[in-house]
């Protein structure tokens, strides 16, 4: 029944951003929606506006406009953040629509202009049935299923703004293309443990300097980065940048074949927070645009969205874990949000919501440091609890 | 050097009529022949004597290369220098220098002179010149002191020629050496995920200090660089601890910081053949001062601890490719099983993973190409974020880099190999040429300088 609803959903649209409620086989989804007319939300730069606030359980389409600056993204949250539905990257004045199976239970809406952080946040009631509570392995299979959805969804959005990096490129503004960068380093951050599963495509996209040699050209994000920001020109950018969409577009198309398990979820967690902590916080990754902070927020995101999923699955094996995780998380969220930059401010970089590396004070590092260790040990606990070892 | 019987340790030299020094009592037996040697060799051995003045020990009669065990005395004079083949001892320290701007080729003799005879009495458990407390008390001692009463420690002293002293970093001929410089000494290409930190790479000059006993290893170094002052200088120093590689059948493997056993398919002193084959510089291979000696690799390899700690056991024997509780290789059940690296599991993956440590460094994957390891781990308190500042200090001897490491580390550098570099940088690098064994009489280098 599940995996109907997701091939369901699946055909409505490339717009159509779909997530599957994790809370085991709803039989919820199968009722009418709630009315006939969509629910608008208005995602500005500090609000978050939802037309009803108090629905019925069913199948419901968010119109989602974005009121706000700059780019941004909405989530509909379970309890605990669990994503049940999300659609990303909305550019400033266009609409996305949204649909999502909504058992009765609360939830919030959240607007993330700039795609970070914690958003701005309105709460949603859903009356009517809740979900069934599931067995261990619905719970499990709708982590999956959620995780999936999230994967191909980045995976997409990866692709449409490396699209238009390696546009800007071509058509010669090279202060578009600057701007247009960290926003496409987010959305591969965000899945990087799995874009790694690909054997050799992953270095292809996001090796250093260091990693190039004889025989193996440097090539993929860097490349470029240090064009644009170190040489600050686009000479000799395109070819590269054109590469890159093509094998960001190779990378689209395997994330679909991928053999997703709660052990690869559950690695793939701890293996973003490892790259936080061996190449974002130290500022190895983006030594020409300094915008690490952006790729820490992107294995940040990705490595939540992880806990989030599977936190039904967790909270039925070890209670105490997912409580951890959550005060963790926070800790470390809203420490990165401290160091957010609007334009004008000291250590802005256009196109990133955070103040550069540079600007960053040792004391500054060493804190967020101190967090992602935190979170790094019970992050590796999870694969442990939703396999029962 | 391939002596290894194992005797008791006897007197480093006769006793004297001398009443002993005021000196607490204490049981360790050594303590004698430290201080008594004192009074016998008193300022012959004086630190940076003339050049050539080679002093002949007589001394270490009891000393072997071989099965010494902690506490004795490890033969300074032979064939090869010790250090290499010898049995790993617990402790490091590792220098580095750097020939000062002024020196001349007359200094350098003077000071692999100086270096040779201080070397030979401080791995004889004896100090240095006219000792700590001996001397004039009106002029330093010529020991530091801090070594003054303890044994031996196996201590040995193994020094190696780097790159710079042959061609400088402006490809001058500094000291008449540039055609002496043998080809196995190239510079080192860089690796694939190299952050090397050049402050801690390189080096004209190396001495690797090798004892049960920090104390006795620090000891040495701290006067070796005293000894050089005004002709070189010490470019960087690396403690160790914890010999990460047996290096003889005796000795059991011990475990590097990751947890894991570290050495076992290396080569051991008992095998000559082995030494011979991968180790030992023969005849014609390159100038003939390189005869009997061996070139030495060192990388500072820092691990990146704290996110090995939260992986899971699973996850790090994948990387490694060995069990962590037995070392034995994945799919089989003992330490010293070989590794099957065709093996299987029931769904058709390779038991030990395609980007195994182990089998990305096995011989097979590199045309054959072994070391003789004899790293140590490191650490050296922790880093501006609170980290610790840690890993191996590895170094390897070999007949030739160039087929022997480069090969290695050609096939293990870089994200797209070794699974193992998630975890690990190289930070520091380094190669020397490590002449052969001294004479009694002779110096460090003596064939090179003619």
């Amino acid at each position: 029944m599940r995996s109907a609803h997701l091939r369901a959903a699946t055909v409505l649209g490339p717009l159509v951003v779909t997530a599957l409620l994790a809370a085991g086989c709803s039989s919820s989804a199968a009722t009418a929606p709630a009315g006939d007319g969509s629910i608008a939300v208005d995602a500005g730069d500090s609000t978050c506006g939802v037309a009803q606030t108090v629905i019925a359980a069913g199948r419901h389409t968010f119109t989602i406009t974005n009121t706000a600056s700059q780019v941004t993204e909405v989530y509909v949250y379970a309890a605990g953040d669990r994503v049940v539905g999300e659609v990303e990257n909305v550019g400033p004045s266009t609409t996305r629509t949204l649909i999502v199976d909504l058992p009765a239970g609360d939830y919030q809406v959240a607007c993330k202009p700039g795609m970070i952080g914690n958003g701005n946040r309105t709460a949603l009631t859903v009356t009517g049935t809740p979900a069934p509570t599931g067995t261990a392995d619905q719970n499990l299979q709708a982590a999956v299923d959620s995780y999936r959805a999230y994967v191909e969804t980045e995976a997409q959005a990866l692709l449409d703004t490396t699209t238009t990096l390696a546009t800007t490129i071509t058509s010669g503004d090279l202060a578009a293309a600057r701007q247009a960068y960290p926003t496409a380093r987010l959305h591969y951050e965000r899945i990087e443990p799995i874009a790694e599963s690909f054997g050799d495509l992953d270095p292809l996209i996001d090796m250093r300097i260091d990693d190039a040699g004889p025989g193996t050209p440097f090539v993929g994000f860097h490349a470029v980065e240090q064009i644009l920001f170190q040489k600050n020109t686009l000479d000799g950018a395109a070819p590269l940048a054109d590469a890159l969409v093509a094998n960001v577009g190779k990378l689209d198309a395997l994330v679909k074949t991928v053999q997703l398990t709660p052990l690869v979820m559950g690695n793939g967690a701890k293996s973003l927070l490892d790259e936080v902590a061996k190449s974002k916080v130290t500022g190895e990754e983006e030594r020409y645009s300094r915008i690490d902070l952006v790729d820490f927020a992107g294995n940040v995101d990705g490595a939540k969205h992880v806990f989030t999923a599977l936190r039904p699955a967790l909270q039925a094996n070890n209670s105490q874990l997912p409580t951890t995780l959550d005060q963790r998380f926070t800790a470390l969220v809203e420490l990165l949000g401290t160091h957010q930059a609007k334009p004008g401010a000291p250590g802005f970089v256009p196109g990133s919501p955070y103040v550069s590396y540079d600007a960053l004070t040792p004391a500054d590092v060493k804190a967020l440091a101190v967090e992602v260790d935190a979170l790094s040990e019970p992050l590796g606990q999870i694969s442990g609890a939703v396999t029962g070892r | 050097m391939t002596d290894t019987s194992s005797t008791d340790r006897a007197p480093v030299v006769p006793p004297t009529s001398e009443p002993p020094p005021a000196l607490p009592e204490t049981p360790r037996a050594t303590r004698v022949s430290r201080r008594r040697m004192i009074g016998l060799i008193g300022g012959a051995a004086a630190v940076g004597g003339a050049a050539g003045a080679g002093i002949t020990y007589a001394a270490t009669p009891g000393a072997s290369a071989g099965a010494a065990s902690a506490g004795q005395a490890v033969a300074f004079f032979g064939d090869h220098q010790a250090g290499i083949a010898t049995p790993a001892q617990d402790r490091l320290h590792f220098a580095a220098f750097d020939i000062g701007p002024t020196a001349t080729r007359a200094d350098l003799v003077a000071l692999l002179t100086a270096w040779t005879n201080a070397a030979a009495r401080m791995t004889a458990g004896l100090d240095v010149g006219t000792g700590a407390v001996a001397g004039n008390p009106a002029v330093p001692p010529d020991d530091t002191g801090e070594a003054f009463g303890l044994a031996p420690s196996r201590l040995t002293l193994t020094v190696g020629f780097g790159p710079g002293l042959f061609t400088d970093a402006d490809g001058r001929d500094r000291f008449g050496l540039a055609g002496a410089r043998p080809p196995q000494l190239a510079e080192l290409p860089a690796f694939r995920g190299d952050a090397l930190d050049p402050a801690r790479s390189g080096g004209d000059l190396c001495v690797q200090a090798c004892a049960d006993d920090p104390q006795v290893a620090v000891h040495a170094i701290r006067n070796l660089a005293r000894i050089a002052r005004g002709t070189a200088s010490v470019r960087y120093s690396q403690l160790g601890f914890g010999r990460t590689s047996s290096t003889s059948t005796t000795q059991a493997t011990s475990r590097n910081l990751m947890g894991f056993k570290d050495g076992t398919a290396n080569l051991k002193a008992e095998d000559t053949v082995g030494l011979d084959a991968h180790v030992w510089v023969g005849a014609g291979e390159g100038p003939a001062w390189m005869t009997g000696g061996s070139y030495l690799v060192t990388r500072r390899i820092r691990m990146v601890i704290e996110p090995w700690d939260s992986t899971s056991l699973t996850e790090q024997e994948r990387v490694i490719g060995r069990s962590k509780g037995s070392g034995a290789p994945l799919g089989a059940a003992n330490e010293f099983d070989p590794l099957d690296l065709q093996a299987q599991d029931a769904s058709g993956r390779p038991v030990i993973d395609a980007k195994a440590h182990v089998r990305l460094a096995h011989p097979s994957t590199n045309r054959g190409a072994t070391l003789l390891r004899r790293g140590y781990s490191f650490v050296d308190g922790t880093d501006e974020l609170g980290r610790l500042d840690a890993g191996l200090f590895f170094m390897a001897y070999q007949r030739d880099p160039r087929t022997q490491f480069v090969t290695i580390q050609t096939t293990l550098a870089g994200k797209f190999n070794d699974a193992l570099n998630e975890y690990i940088q190289h930070v520091g690098s380094g190669v020397f040429a490590c002449p052969p064994g001294v004479a009694p009489g002779g110096h460090w280098g003596q064939a090179l300088f003619g």
